[in-house]
């Protein structure tokens, strides 16, 4: 337990009243890797960067943190890290270039430094010209990239990504991943980030854990994980919402057969996008009227599904109809797999 | 090892680490002033609104100073001590507002991401509030002055009357940040303002406590620390250097500040939890 830049977790447990919002998670992070921790809102994502950030005292388990230890020396893990947290705080009263020194001057940096340093990262963050404006008018991207260079300003080896990209839009997005990508690549820096967007993970991470209900269900690189689903799924809606059950008893011949909520059928095709044609034939001949219908290649909501059974979709899950269980949220609660047809 | 900033408070202190808390105590300080400077209503209400009071009550109450026993022909005179202690509330509900705000904005956290030490976060943001307690002080005692209050204890006085309002405003400013760091919601500071308000004038305020007729009222106002508050700020103004009154006002003044601090201080260990 002591990789002097990379992140260690042992079993760690957070509890709140009858709440167990970290249940007992293990993983690596690698130094300069960039670990993706993905999972629906309320998964524990949170919850998981506040304990390995010091914020949040852990119930149990262990963690290190560019070789210090959480609970015995969270001043060495303070000082080893940067952190973008979930809600971007910023003071609307104080302009980019103020928020920098100050962050400057309780970092500890050497006088010249404070001065020096705010304009470098402005630049880097793209911020250079609104530098002096006032943060209370800047964009959302504009905050989330303040608050990026904010975590940098003491060089540190390892940065916690909460959700940085929550309610931005592409643009904006597109030009954090590629900063976020920059620092991981160029400066070797190890980065912990998680999200509830898929593609974000996808593109990002160079290895992912998907968490649910507080648990780490599969952890591996996006590739690996996609491989794990394996074949591609077709998704199809009936027209009539009443044919639901009689598409699924058709659907079970071709392989695993998930309800979704929105009477929407999916299953896993397991020889491949050749059975297509089987599928609309099978469709046809049980007089079938077809909504919709979309062939998809493996991608990390098909895992999230193969894991949890159910989709993720912009952080809110949408469960799969499993024994007559309800969704999340909706009074029933569900683990393992969806249930197969077959 | 639990709860860092604070656990360093009353250590032996090296010396890179004291120019390090020193600079912390006055980048936050500088913070808060441009904070105060930059919300106008921060720094326009509390000197507008005690001066008005003072202009109503100075005109509407002239003839109490014909009571036998008023110790000052001039109501304005007498009544020059109200606006001094109404800025330092000002100054409390500021500085517990602003503490408030970082709590609910989570910018606390980004402030306990970082090396700060515990007596500095709470040093920089109650000394921003010092500068507006000295300013609202000095424009008290310009307009006194101008209508024609003629001060006591003189120019040195008037230093001491300046240093009270400045500790006063410390005081009360450290029980604005105790109400942030216990309750952590702005709105609940803000519901405290009416509380204290009410304090002020239930004192002697309008009148001095021996020509206070009404029984429970008197009880009140002479077991209100905030009477003696204004009578020392008052002796100065109108009886000249009186010991005793300003040995009581300095003393609860202090007495405040060392129970809001010791409050706030056991607060922020519980707000400012870092492993």
């Amino acid at each position: 337990m002591s990789q002097p830049e990379g992140i260690e977790v042992e079993g760690l447990v957070r509890q709140f009243k009858d709440v167990r919002a970290v249940d007992g998670i293990d993983l690596e992070v690698a130094p300069g890797e960039i670990y993706g921790f993905l999972g629906p809102n309320g998964a524990g994502k949170s919850t998981t960067v506040l304990m390995l950030t010091t914020l949040l005292p852990p119930t149990a388990g262990r963690a290190s943190v560019g070789g210090h230890d959480i609970v015995r020396d969270g001043a060495g893990v303070r000082r080893s890290i940067g952190a973008a947290l979930q809600d971007v705080a910023l003071d609307p009263l104080l302009t980019g270039r103020e928020h920098l020194k100050l962050q400057a001057t309780l970092q500890g940096l050497p006088r010249g430094e404070r001065e020096s340093r705010p304009g470098e990262l402005l630049e880097r963050v793209g911020l250079s010209e609104a530098a002096d404006r006032r943060v209370g008018g800047y964009s959302g991207g504009m905050k989330r990239r303040l608050d990026l260079g904010l975590a940098l300003v003491h060089q540190p080896r390892i940065l916690f990504l909460d959700e940085p990209t929550t309610g931005l839009d592409i643009q904006s997005r597109t030009a954090l991943w590629e900063e976020v990508a920059r620092l991981a690549r160029e400066e070797g820096m190890t980065v912990f980030l998680t999200t509830q967007y898929l593609e974000e993970a996808d593109v990002l991470a160079n290895r992912l854990g998907i968490i649910d209900r507080g648990k780490i269900v599969v952890e591996g690189t996006p590739a690996e994980l996609k491989a794990r689903v394996g074949r591609p799924t077709v998704e199809i809606i009936p027209a009539d919402p009443d044919e639901k059950e009689s598409l699924r008893v058709a659907m079970s011949q071709f392989g695993d057969c998930a309800v979704l909520e929105d009477t929407a059928v999916s299953v896993g095709l397991e020889h491949g996008e050749a059975q297509l044609a089987e599928v609309v034939r099978a469709l046809d001949a049980a007089a079938i009227h077809v909504g919709t219908l979309q062939l998809h290649a493996p991608t990390l909501n098909d895992v999230f599904l193969a894991e949890t059974g159910r989709k993720l979709e912009g952080g809110q899950v949408t469960g799969a109809a499993v024994d007559g269980a309800a969704p999340d949220g909706a009074g029933g609660r569900r683990r393992g797999r969806a249930r197969s047809a077959r | 090892m639990g709860r860092v900033g604070v656990a360093e408070v009353g250590h032996a202190v090296p010396a890179d680490e004291r120019i390090h808390l020193r600079d912390q105590v006055l980048v936050l300080a500088r913070r808060s002033t441009l904070r105060s400077l930059r919300q106008p209503g921060q720094v326009v209400f509390p000197l507008l609104f005690p001066l008005i009071l003072l202009a109503v009550s100075a005109s509407g109450l002239t003839a109490a100073t014909r009571l036998p026993g008023f110790p000052t022909h001039s109501y304005l005179a007498f009544a020059l001590a109200v606006p001094f202690l109404q800025g330092a509330l000002f100054a409390s509900i500021n500085a517990g507002t602003d503490l408030a705000i970082d709590i609910e904005s989570g910018f606390f956290n980004r402030l306990a991401l970082t090396p700060l030490r515990a007596p500095a976060l709470l040093a920089g943001e109650i000394g921003g509030q010092l500068l507006i307690s000295g300013l609202g002080g000095a424009v008290y005692l310009l307009v006194g002055v101008a209508f024609g209050v003629h001060i006591a204890a003189g120019v040195l006085g008037a230093v001491v009357l300046l240093a009270l309002a400045v500790l006063i405003g410390f005081a009360f400013a450290s029980l604005g940040a105790l109400i942030a760091l216990w309750l952590g919601s702005a709105e609940a500071v803000q519901g405290f303002f009416p509380l204290l308000f009410v304090l002020v004038f239930l004192s002697s305020s309008n009148l001095p406590r021996n020509l206070i007729s009404t029984q429970w009222f008197k009880f009140v106002a002479t077991y209100n620390p905030v009477s003696y508050l204004i009578e020392g700020y008052r002796s100065l103004i109108i009886s000249g250097w009186d010991g005793r009154a300003l040995a009581l006002a300095f003393g609860i003044a202090i007495g405040i500040a060392i129970l809001a601090l010791t409050g706030a201080s056991r607060s922020l260990r519980t707000r400012l939890v870092r492993t």
